[in-house]
């Protein structure tokens, strides 16, 4: 028995130098498998977003929105002929997925440029992949952690709010109308202290009185041993940071509780999926934050041709809030590329620093340090009565108008000038 | 730590005893079926979230909270009869592991086929009217619907334990699930009976789904999270005793609660802690047998 | 010769059946059919995964269909390994090549303490325990944000060029990163090999097929089960290590229980307690992950049902029924 295993011992150290040397001479030579040799004529943007998993129908309004913006770039005859093209990835809102589907899209695919994400720690994960390889990747969903100089690249953008800007334009809001007296109720990640911190940036300028905040871990279902000890705090407002299903349970106990007879609740980011999923009880009298909403045709032309394409597009329907970043992450993309004349990466970068645009919500532009989408914040309110058709569930109470000092700064952000 | 009185912690237990409540309903139905069939039940909370929305759908249909409460626990149970006769049964004598694979599997697909039927993002689940509101109930205001949850279990309980107690289907489940050989050699048809336990535990699951709807509205990830923790409650109370579930359930409840007041962050890991201190301490839990394993 | 030497017939070589020459060479067979892969792959980086989770699911399969001991916390060994080699490189600027032993020894490390733990229990206990100290695990590096990156991940695990005794190799491309992690699985697979093939490999699989007469011939039973589980440790961590490297980020669902799960259905579907069964039951998951996923979203349905099919009808998995077809 101990000799067959000596024997096939030797035989295997053998072949354990012949399999090793010859994998390292593979990997060293310039052998490649390259399929495609014929140059790609397209514009290849890829497109990865959590189309399974709980956001799925944001996703898919993403995906729709891009499509427009692809659409209305091939129509105008696209960058001297050649067209673009849009490859959406299931990321299933999961990093590791995203950043083996960002692979994909660079090393097989080719993609010149990648737009999309729908969370924090997806966005960081494709920017991670895609930084390194020197593609441009616009982010379409909220991050602080994206601006900071320790992710951030010459190659990274963000088309999309980030909390501390929102959390500000809600606070600068609320704080002078409804009280000093604040209590915080916040999800124990980065997503809800980076709200609680824009809050408090924003309350230091009215002098509001913090109660406290109370933390949930993520995905807790039951605030019952939360919502009681606010309450018996008498706050004049409480800021619910958090955001998806947490938010939606949170909210809907908060009012359960009778919270909303004595304390105003503020949030951060009131989004359409959530309102629709938690129902006009839960939402009634919130006030909150939000990067679009389609109600603004009132007041821009840009909005007005975006709904009325997207409506053409897609049988009267509307765009979401998540739609119109998905459309807004391309369009700035695609509008570089046709500046810069073409799709060579410093080129388009140059451009996209420079580009002043008014897509579909008003003027906007990228802050040079950090690349960030410098725009406006609207404070919205649920609506559940008057509606004008089933989209209609905000208005639109106030406007945080787009500013830079609302961002926190480049030094802060560890930007070298 | 601002303003902790005794009240205060007097209505963090009344929490506690609500939030165990639905750990105690889910977690009986887990130890049941692996008390009497010494299946681990994956799909349990599979079978939490079809309650819930069946629930939505009788209520889609025009019904009522009341009509739900009596027909959510018997579709999901006919549900589990289902699963038990042709999905589980083949598996017995293969190994412990088999069945508890399967019903892994089970979960993804249930989960994946009520997405499909009812969409990703859930729906909301209003309170009922009636229960709606909060009451005093001496160291504060404690939400109606809260206290209303804490008497479907306790009526359930109660129910449960007349059941097994004084029925003589009751007698044969309690002796099964301290000796199942002798059972079958008395002339029981021990496959009959373990369909019925495991209908009968989901069925309980599928209740507590509906009563939860409520309290955090209703999605189709809800399932996933309540399993791993009520794994804690059932290993914590001993798998297979039903007395063990409910104190465990409560107990934990309360762990959470109490948590929460001083710590939120450790809040998760806690329960966690406790069931791997209680396994090392006392494998077989408060309740369950020494030397239950394969 | 003599009359018992006439009385013998000629010596025939004896035919050896396909499966045994497989077994005999089972490591070298899988290094051949690991160098041909990514050209048989729709991409390079999904035949790293693959590679990654088999390494993964052959560390599992250890435990599970060597030991006989089902675990639903693996997780915790995978995901250790990726973030100490993660931390290593990106908060430490450590170089690979001290970075992955790192990952190994996290692995082994978080397989001792979950082992002498954990070992005590047997049977569905362990697998409760297993699951509750991984996610234990999990909220733990949640928490330590300042190292992991919590929430966010751990981002920063930018290598680029792999150094060899001078050579340097290009790691951004994406088949010389795929063939440098075949190095290190296929070398797992010698190791791992000559483990199963040592008489500590008999004495685990004793243990599994009758532990009280393991015991009654003088093995220390649970001191083969805590050695096995922090082997298995060994194994999962250079996985993870390797992945922490393929992707350049280490996501914080690495540790959820998710991630246990994913490796208890791979060893299934690919056949446990056979040497080929972990790397084609990866394959054959991320791939149905992958194509299903072009085709559905709903590719969790397919997965599931493909699954509990697996469960009823093929219980030795892919690889499993087809060997035992092959047994003559």
């Amino acid at each position: 028995m101990s000799k067959n295993i000596a024997k096939s011992g030797s035989i295997s150290r053998r072949r354990l130098l012949a399999t090793v040397s010859a994998g390292a001479a593979l990997a060293a030579s310039p052998f490649r498998i390259n399929l495609l040799q014929a140059e790609e004529a397209t514009i290849k943007i890829g497109f990865p977003v959590p189309l399974t998993g709980p956001y799925g129908t944001e996703a898919q309004d993403q995906v729709r929105a891009a499509q427009l913006a692809i659409a209305q770039f091939n129509d105008a005859g696209g960058l001297d002929g050649r067209k673009a093209e849009l490859l959406v990835r299931d990321d299933k809102l999961n990093p590791g997925e995203a950043a083996t589907r960002t692979l994909e899209l660079v090393e097989k695919e080719k993609v010149n440029f990648v737009v999309g994400s729908l969370s924090a720690a997806v966005q960081l994960a494709i920017n991670n992949v895609t930084k390194e390889r020197g593609i441009v990747f616009n982010s379409i969903s909220q991050s602080d952690a994206i601006n900071e100089a320790a992710d951030f690249s010459k190659y990274t953008f963000h088309e999309a709010l980030n909390p501390h800007l929102t959390s500000g334009a809600v606070g600068r809001y609320a704080f002078p109308k409804f009280g000093k007296k604040v209590a915080f109720l916040t999800a124990d990640y980065a997503y809800g202290h980076e709200m609680v911190r824009g809050f408090l940036e924003a309350g230091k300028a009215f002098g509001i009185e913090n109660l406290g905040d109370f933390r949930h871990p993520l995905g807790t279902t039951d605030f019952s041993t939360l919502l009681p000890r606010i309450q018996a705090l008498k706050p004049d407002i409480l800021c619910i940071s958090n955001f998806g299903r947490d938010q939606q349970i949170a909210l809907k106990q908060a009012t359960d509780f009778g919270v909303k007879k004595t304390t105003q609740i503020i949030a951060p980011l009131l989004s359409h999926a959530s309102r629709v999923a938690a129902g006009p009880q839960a939402f009634e009298g919130v006030i909150g934050g939000c990067s679009f909403y389609w109600g603004l045709e009132d007041k821009f032309a840009s909005t007005k041709a975006f709904n009325d394409a997207f409506r053409k597009m897609y049988d009267g329907k509307l765009p979401s809030d998540y739609g119109a970043l998905g459309y807004g992450g391309i369009r700035t993309v695609l509008a570089a590329v046709k500046n810069a004349g073409s799709v060579d990466t410093d080129k388009v970068i140059t451009a996209l620093e420079a580009l002043k645009y008014d897509f579909y919500k008003g003027p906007e532009y990228y802050r040079k340090c950090d690349h960030q989408s410098v725009q406006s914040v609207l404070v919205i309110k649920s609506k559940s009565k008057d509606m004008r058709n089933e989209s209609d569930v905000f208005e639109i109470i106030s406007t945080d108008e787009p500013n830079e000092a609302n961002l926190r700064s480049c030094e802060e952000l560890g930007h070298k000038s | 730590m601002a303003g902790l009185s005794l009240d205060l912690i007097a209505l963090q237990l009344f929490a506690g005893l609500a939030l165990g409540a639905i750990y105690v309903l889910f977690a009986i139905g887990l130890s049941l079926i692996f008390g009497m069939l010494t299946v681990v039940n994956f799909a349990h909370g599979a079978f939490y979230m079809v309650g819930a929305y069946v629930g939505v759908y009788i209520l889609g249909l025009g019904g009522n909270f009341w009509i739900c409460l009596i027909a959510v626990p018997l579709v999901v149970g006919l549900f589990g009869l289902v699963v038990e006769r042709f999905l589980i049964r083949p598996l017995y004598g293969r190994g412990i592991d088999y069945p508890l694979l399967l019903t892994f599997g089970l979960s993804y697909v249930m989960v994946e086929l009520i997405r499909i039927l009812f969409g990703k993002t859930g729906y909301p689940f209003d309170t009922p009217e009636i229960l709606q509101g909060a009451v005093d109930i001496g160291v504060g205001y404690f939400p109606l619907y809260r206290l209303f949850v804490i008497g479907a279990t306790a009526f359930v309980l109660l129910a449960l334990w007349l059941f097994l107690e004084k029925t003589s289907f009751g007698l044969i489940i309690r002796a099964g699930a301290r000796d199942p050989q002798i059972v079958r050699v008395l002339g029981v048809d021990v496959g009959r009976v373990w369909l019925i336990v495991f209908g009968l535990g989901t069925a309980i699951a599928g209740f507590a789904g509906l009563l939860a709807a409520p309290l955090q509205g209703v999605i189709p990830e809800m399932g996933s999270t309540i399993l791993a923790e009520a794994f804690v409650v059932t290993v914590v109370g001993g798998m297979g005793s039903i007395g063990g579930a409910v104190l465990a359930g409560l107990l934990v409840g309360v762990v959470v609660s109490m948590t929460s007041l001083f710590a939120p962050e450790m809040a998760k890991v806690s329960i966690f802690a406790l069931m791997a201190v209680v396994l090392i301490v006392r494998p077989q839990g408060f309740f369950g047998r020494a030397g239950l394993m394969s | 010769m003599n009359e018992i030497t006439r009385s013998c017939p000629q010596t025939q070589a004896v035919p050896v059946s396909w499966l045994q020459f497989a077994t005999r060479h089972r490591a070298s067979l899988a290094s051949l059919a690991v160098l041909v892969f990514p050209l048989v792959m729709p991409f390079t980086a999904l035949a790293a995964n693959i590679l990654i989770y088999g390494l993964y699911a052959l560390g599992f399969n250890l435990v599970y269909g060597y030991l006989g001991l089902l675990s639903f916390g693996h997780a915790a060994l995978f995901g250790t390994g990726a973030y100490f080699c993660g931390i290593a490189i990106a908060h430490f600027g450590l170089p690979w090549f001290a970075a992955i032993p790192l990952g190994i020894l996290g692995g082994l490390l978080m397989a001792a303490l979950i082992g002498v733990l954990a070992i005590r229990t047997r049977g569905i206990y362990f697998a409760m325990v297993t699951m509750a100290l991984a996610q234990c695990v999990y909220y733990l590096f949640y928490q330590a944000v300042d190292w992991t990156g919590g929430e966010n991940g751990l981002r920063g695990i930018n290598v680029h060029v792999i150094d060899i005794f001078g050579v340097r190799l290009d790691f951004i491309n994406p088949l010389t990163r795929y063939y440098v992690i075949a190095a290190f699985v296929i070398a797992a697979f010698f190791v791992l090999s000559r483990i199963l093939a040592s008489p500590f490999g008999a004495v685990i699989e004793a243990v599994r097929e009758n532990e009280t007469r393991a015991r009654a011939s003088g093995y220390d039973v649970t001191r083969t089960r805590l050695i096995t589980f922090v082997l298995s440790g060994g194994f999962c961590g250079l996985a993870g290590a390797l992945q922490a490297l393929h992707l350049s980020i280490v996501p914080i669902e690495i540790l959820y229980y998710d991630t246990s799960g994913e490796v208890v259905m791979i060893a299934l579907l690919g056949g446990m307690g056979t040497f080929f069964g972990p790397m084609v039951g990866a394959a054959a998951f991320l791939l149905l992950e992958n194509l299903v996923s072009l085709w559905t979203v709903h590719w969790q349905l397919v997965v599931g049902a493909i699954f509990m099919i697996c469960v009823l009808f093929f219980p030795a998995g892919i690889w499993g029924t087809l060997i035992s077809r092959g047994k003559p």
